[in-house]
């Protein structure tokens, strides 16, 4: 539930700015009051955003670079690099680190794939398509704890629906092997509608004309996506790929209500280690240092996936 | 045609049907086994083959619900901080929403749309232990109205952004026609523009509860005693320290903490998905 892209908010509006002067009033006076008018509007809504939004975040890097803890009568001192030299030696945290991009990769990657497929399938005549359309919005509209407890029962060893079903007794979530398999199909099911509606609303912008041209010319199923599908809906692809692959590392409440990390951390996500440094141990600076790694490196490698994408297209 | 390419294409149609079940499948049976559980018998929870359909479906799980779990006051909790979250994010977000689609290439329209598009990355991390301290310090922690402003800027660049396209869409004829009547800046934006942003605001508004309604992390975070909690982190408590829950309560509950979002998703899901993409797809 976002905007899409940096650039849609620019191309999306209307002429060009108004000359304000109004004939027969003094244009200076005219254009003072004005911009009087704008602050007075922007103000509310601005000082919130300050104060709550880009001040915690510059106050968040800069703790990264303090000894803060919680709990603490001392002062909190500049301790330089300190906190990054230790995370650089925690293995914890790259173990960490390591899980929550293989749980990010593998929950976006099939997840848009699957999305690319349903959106084609219900941008068809089929029937029963209003069906799929209003089931989606199910997991979409659900309380993320929710979505956690109702998957905690599907995967229960002793009630589940899973083990009921497949007639063996196995505890999914509780096992080295399969937890973290487990908690990714959670998290393809909770955000897939999204991804879907919103690829499917890319959809319905696709000139027909273009497909039927492209098929009286003999074009095959493939050739017209190649041709015709994917260069229209490419930039909302793109956009809800990147969006959905930063959730996901910024995911927390699915996993902490289906297995709080466990078991023996296999499953415990860089912001649920992060909420554990600081909240459980108190170890503010520390936890900060961490969310700047995970930003700085999320950073990256979103700007390698889009220049390369962005690359890829004009070859 | 010839009766290969006929054939063909009903292969392809069936295949198609078949994608389709799979898909409403794997949306459907989760949440109608969190359905089943909910009206459940205990005895039927403890069996080894429990069944789709309750043999003696009870709403007893339900009435332990509440008795286990301060769920009644946790949902009037999670109601006003949602309320108000709601109310204050439409309040100040549409004249700033309203300048930014008036003077989009103003230096701050631009800064904005910067942080709106930065605010989806957002680091979670980052922010809640500045805002953890710095509500501490004011003495906001562990009380609704510190929460509730967290939700307020927590919805805010969604709210901007949805709100600014409904506001481009308004006429400019209609404001300048109020201005030359002498209607100021202020005036003319409550009696001219916010009634033709009814609808927008309304579908802004919902959204915002919405957002408030399901979020945990925060309210996680930054409530502490269990009489302050919210809905979804009340729901957690249904869980044990061990992992152990007792189903029955623990489904019905998550029922209940679902409907309204159910339901207000449902009136402003149209809205949503053309609110985000109605920037992107109009050149």
């Amino acid at each position: 539930m976002v905007p899409v892209t940096a650039a849609s908010a620019r191309s999306g509006e209307g002429s060009a700015e108004h000359p304000s002067a109004a004939p027969g009033k003094r244009p200076g006076s005219r254009v003072a009051a004005h911009r009087h008018g704008t602050w007075f509007l922007v103000l509310p809504a601005l000082i919130p955003i300050l104060l709550l939004s880009v001040g915690p975040l510059l106050y968040g890097i800069a703790l990264a670079f303090t000894d803060s803890q919680a709990g603490r009568t001392e002062p909190t001192q500049w301790i330089g690099l300190l906190n990054f030299q230790d995370l650089l030696r925690d293995t914890l945290f790259w173990e960490s680190f390591r899980i929550g991009l293989v749980w990010a990769v593998a929950v976006s990657v099939p997840q848009f794939l699957l999305a690319l497929g349903l959106a084609l399938l219900l941008n068809q005549n089929l029937r029963f398509r209003w069906l799929a359309r209003a089931l989606a919005i199910v997991p979409w509209a659900m309380p993320e704890v929710v979505v956690g407890i109702m998957w905690r029962l599907v995967y229960h060893p002793d009630a589940g629906l899973l083990n009921e079903t497949l007639g063996i007794h196995r505890d999914w979530l509780g096992s080295l092997s399969t937890a973290l398999p487990a908690v990714v199909v959670v998290g393809i099911w909770a955000s897939l509608p999204q991804v879907t509606v919103t690829l499917l609303a890319g959809l319905s912008h696709v000139p027909r004309e273009l497909h039927e041209a492209a098929a009286m010319d003999g074009a095959g199923a493939w050739r017209r996506f190649r041709a015709v599908t994917w260069p229209a809906i490419r930039p909302i692809a793109l956009a809800i790929s990147a969006l959905s692959f930063i959730w996901n590392v910024n995911s927390f409440a699915l996993v902490y209500v289906l297995t709080g990390g466990g078991p023996g951390g296999r499953t415990r996500l860089p912001m649920l280690f992060a909420y554990e440094e600081a909240f459980r141990y108190g170890q503010f600076g520390y936890a900060a240092a961490m969310g700047c790694v995970l930003v700085a490196v999320v950073s990256i490698l979103l700007a390698v996936h889009l220049v390369a994408r962005l690359k890829g297209d004009d070859a | 045609m010839s009766p290969r390419a006929t054939a063909g294409r009903r292969a392809a149609r069936t295949g198609q049907y078949l994608a389709l079940l799979g898909y409403m499948v794997f949306l459907a049976f989760p949440l109608l086994w969190l359905v089943s559980t909910a009206f459940k018998p205990p005895r039927e929870l403890a069996s080894l083959h429990p069944g789709w359909i309750p043999d003696h479906p009870t709403l007893d799980n339900f009435r332990q619900a509440f008795e286990e779990q301060p769920l009644l006051r946790s949902a009037g909790n999670s109601l006003i901080a949602s309320l108000a979250a709601a109310a204050i994010t439409v309040v100040i977000a549409t004249p700033m929403a309203y300048v930014m689609a008036r003077h989009h290439r103003s230096r701050l329209s631009r800064a904005a749309t910067g942080w709106i598009v930065v605010s989806q990355a957002f680091p979670f991390v980052l922010v809640i232990i500045p805002l953890f301290l710095v509500l501490k310090e004011v003495r906001l922690i562990d009380s609704l109205a510190g929460l509730i402003m967290v939700y307020v800027v927590w919805s805010l660049p969604f709210a901007l952004w949805m709100l600014a396209g409904y506001a481009r869409a308004v006429p400019r004829e209609l404001e300048e026609a109020a201005a030359v009547d002498g209607a100021g800046r202020l005036r003319t934006l409550i009696s001219v523009t916010v009634p033709l942003l009814a609808p927008g605001i309304v579908a802004t508004a919902l959204f915002a509860f919405l957002t408030a309604w399901n979020e945990f992390f925060f309210a996680l975070v930054l409530l502490k005693s269990p009489r302050k909690q919210t809905m979804p982190v009340i729901l957690t408590h249904f869980i044990g320290t061990e992992g152990v829950a007792d189903l029955g309560p623990l489904a019905a509950a998550s029922l209940l903490a679902t409907l309204p979002s159910l339901v207000l998703f449902a009136v402003i899901q149209r809205r949503i998905t053309s609110g985000t993409l109605a920037g992107a797809v109009k050149h």
